[in-house]
């Protein structure tokens, strides 16, 4: 990993297309702006993977009726 | 043409119904295209969203607003571009179910629903920047939050503000 120190209103270039900048130090939390061709896919990397997994989790489905989905679900709700 | 299916087998779909989806579904980057289909039942507020390059990959998808009414979202001008949204009457909003074998424990995922423009075909599953919402709501119990709340506007009392929404 190639680590650079930035101060702040400084900023990184990557790729002559990706500009990042450091917008604001306070404490321990920094915020980050990133300029980046739409193309580009930024995300907060926890939430990201969060959402890559329950994904996973939503395509392990198996065989079931959708119409009956809600009338169970209710059903059971209705038994707790 | 013909499509291999996970849950129906092998259909005929119309082509003008495929679903661009440029970054695929995150997780499962390498599927580009989708297509949403029902199970006959259209009063149900569940759909499959199946995927048209692998036969195997399918999600129940389900209408966000059928089960929680003041879920509320902003599509950002950034996501508006990239799926070229004009008007909100082309957009279709779905949330991915997860269906455990729990059926009471069945999920939906509100902080990152996928927007279908109809016009355009294209499609993404876009991460929201709230902290309002997760990638797990049960859908049992906001389903009884939200019977709670109908029947709280009856009561004027209490005159709770979402009632005038």
């Amino acid at each position: 990993m190639l680590v650079l120190t930035r101060k702040k209103n400084q900023s990184i270039v990557i790729n002559d297309n990706i500009e990042i900048t450091l917008l604001d130090i306070q404490g321990d939390q920094v915020r980050i702006g990133i300029s980046a061709p739409r193309s580009v896919s930024v995300h907060r990397k926890e939430v990201f993977e969060e959402i890559q997994a329950e994904n996973r989790k939503a395509a392990e489905i198996g065989n079931v009726s959708l119409g009956g989905l809600l009338k169970k679900t209710a059903k059971d709700g209705e038994n707790k | 043409m013909q499509l291999i299916t996970k849950h129906f087998g092998t259909i005929e779909i119309e082509e003008s119904g495929i679903i661009d989806f440029p970054d695929g579904i995150p997780g499962f980057e390498n599927s580009k295209k989708f297509i949403v289909l029902g199970d006959g039942d259209e009063s149900s507020p569940f759909k499959w969203l199946q995927s048209v390059d692998f036969p195997e990959l399918a999600f129940a998808v389900v209408d966000p607003f059928a089960v929680k009414k003041d879920y509320d979202i902003e599509i950002s001008d950034d996501v508006l571009k990239q799926l070229e949204i004009s008007s909100l009457k082309e957009v279709l909003i779905y949330s991915i179910v997860v269906v455990p074998e729990d059926l009471s424990k069945i999920s939906m995922n509100l902080i990152a629903p996928v927007i279908i423009n109809t016009r355009t075909k294209k499609g993404a599953q876009v991460v929201l920047d709230t902290d309002r919402y997760g990638v797990r709501h049960y859908i049992l119990e906001e389903l009884r939050r939200q019977e709670e709340m109908d029947n709280a506007c009856f009561d004027k009392k209490e005159e709770p503000i979402h009632c005038y929404k």
